[in-house]
């Protein structure tokens, strides 16, 4: 095995508030995998962070950390109270409720049983109008589409009234066209509502369309190698020749760590499972 | 820029959902009824046929007509009903009890570890014991009285349904956890409202599953513990075999089949409902 490259940044700390901060976060399973080695890690308020890396690089035991379904072996998560939201590959809708029904039991556990059933009807009803969902309130998840769904659920994420919403490769499932329309989405919920969003991929070009940072992890354990801020200006293009010129320095970032695990008397085939 | 993007997005929608047709109502009742009668008309006419070559004498196995003529009769007696009103009000509470314990015992069990540790293979263990077994037992508690009969039905109906509860809790899709973790739920409020939802269907076949074993139970009691001035289907059963009415006690036991066909078809649409609202129906056909 070799040792993994330590190479951190601290957390920005040039007048911004950190809505979610990670100070030296490890987690091991069992005795011996190392899935997270000291990842430190900030993502101020309304800001859009991108978390990139190869497969193992555990970034969904990152997310899975700051949401709080999992704890930290070592480390510090600090999101200073906030409220977290969190996407995730499937909608993970619940089939006995209807699309508002949803939405509803979100609202009815974020405002605690103080609303009524008819506020939050309505609540439920502009929530869908953001996702431009409104016409199938009464629909059940499994009559959507896949894209359509994965909006439900980010009306659902919306409805938590969160300052913090993690996203979990939200739209790998989806087709290209329909992903372009959701990420111009994303982009005006985010913009309006200020949210900080800490978003997983592993498709550099999807990092770059949306985010203000691209962090890039390393594998098996997984760090922070790198830290590329995006300054294109919005709203970008994914097929842009900015994004792709970007996104290929990432790539090529990304390969030397992939390449670092290649054994030589394994012959494996040369992919890196990265989307380009 | 926003009209045209919400112009997009409903474009791609309208494009991406699935139109299903339904068949009318007519169609699928037919589709559903004309193989059931064929099987009917099969097992009658091959009954007729071994009447017909003279297996047993006509006192023994009387032909399906007889049996229908019968049966017909019976149809146009009180005392029949009364008898289907005993057992069907037997069965029900019975079956209710059976509901009631293994709701409590299956959600116990699925919560508390130690209790699982205990209890959850002596369930699976309780499923497998014929009910019969249990009547020396029962008749020594109660002697021969309908608690005997309601003490064996619920010992054969409830493992099935605490069983079929403890699978579906057990079985609640990781990823629905997590969102409801999500969304802030926790303990009883994650219960009500994620982990009891999800472990619908499968309560429900432990349901179907129960029901049938309550009412084979049912008849194995009623064959066993006959009270005196209380007709009941499993006792008019015991009556025909005394009598050596071999047309009586085989349209008696086409009337325990039609029931326990019946009962189960109605847990079947319950269950095809279910499946139909949370979409588990779609990929095949």
């Amino acid at each position: 095995m070799t040792a993994p490259i330590q190479e951190l940044r601290p957390g920005r700390t040039d007048g911004h508030e950190p809505a979610v901060r990670l100070d030296a976060v490890s987690k091991v399973y069992g005795r011996e995998l190392l899935a997270l080695d000291q990842v430190t890690l900030s993502v101020d308020r309304g800001e859009f962070v991108c978390l990139l890396g190869a497969s193992g690089c555990g970034k969904s035991t990152l997310l899975n950390l700051v949401a709080g379904l999992d704890r930290p072996t070592a480390g510090e998560i600090d999101t200073r109270e906030a409220r977290i939201a969190m996407m995730f590959q499937e909608p993970a809708l619940f089939p006995w409720l209807t699309v508002s029904g949803n939405i509803e039991l979100a609202l009815r556990v974020t405002s605690s049983g103080k609303t009524t059933k008819k506020e939050r009807q309505a609540r439920a009803k502009e929530l869908l109008e953001i996702v431009h969902l409104a016409d199938f309130g009464h629909k059940r998840p499994h009559e959507l589409s896949g894209g359509m769904r994965q909006r439900v659920a980010l009306a659902r994420a919306l409805a938590q009234e969160a300052d913090v919403l993690l996203m979990d490769e939200p739209f790998g499932a989806l087709d290209a066209m329909t992903r372009d329309l959701l990420h111009d989405e994303l982009e005006r919920i985010w913009r309006e509502r200020e949210l900080a969003v800490l978003f997983v991929t592993h498709n550099v070009r999807e990092a770059v369309r949306l985010g203000d940072r691209v962090v890039l992890l390393s594998s098996r354990p997984g760090t922070v190698i790198e830290d590329f801020p995006v300054t294109l200006p919005r709203p970008r293009r994914t097929d842009s020749a900015e994004v792709a010129e970007l996104a290929s320095t990432i790539t090529d970032r990304l390969r030397q760590e992939v390449l670092r695990h290649a054994q030589p008397a394994a012959q494996r085939p040369a992919g890196t499972g990265i989307e380009k | 820029m926003t009209a045209d993007l919400s112009q997009h997005i409903a474009g791609l929608d309208a494009l991406e959902l699935s139109h299903r047709e339904r068949q009318s109502l007519a169609s699928r009742i037919w589709a559903r009824t004309w193989p059931m009668l064929s099987a009917i008309a099969l097992v009658l006419a091959v009954w007729e046929l071994v009447v017909l070559s003279g297996w047993r004498p006509e006192y023994v196995l009387p032909g399906p007509f007889t049996v229908l003529a019968d049966l017909w009769n019976r149809l146009g007696e009180a005392e029949f009903y009364q008898a289907v009103a005993v057992t069907m009000r037997r069965a029900v509470t019975g079956f209710a009890v059976a509901v009631l314990v293994g709701l409590v015992v299956g959600a116990a069990v699925s919560r508390v570890k130690p209790l699982r540790a205990a209890l959850g293979s002596l369930i699976t263990g309780l499923q497998t014991m014929p009910s019969i077994a249990w009547f020396p037992l029962a008749i020594l508690f109660f002697k021969l009285s309908e608690s005997a009969i309601l003490f064996v039905v619920v010992l054969g109906a409830a493992p099935s349904i605490a069983n079929g509860l403890i699978a579906g809790v057990d079985y609640t899709p990781p990823i629905l956890l997590r969102a409801g973790h999500i969304l802030g739920l926790r303990r009883l409020a994650l219960y009500r409202h994620v982990i009891l939802p999800a472990s619908l269907p499968s309560f429900l076949s432990g349901l179907k599953q129960g029901w049938a074993f309550a009412w084979r139970s049912l008849m194995a009691g009623e064959l066993l513990v006959i009270i005196a001035h209380q007709a009941s289907i499993g006792e008019q059963l015991d009556n025909a075999r005394e009598l050596s009415d071999a047309p009586g006690l085989l349209a008696t036991m086409i009337v325990i089949l039609v029931i326990g066909i019946v009962v189960d078809m109605c847990f079947g649409a319950a269950d095809n409902a279910l499946r139909r609202r949370w979409g588990l129906d779609q990929g095949v056909g």
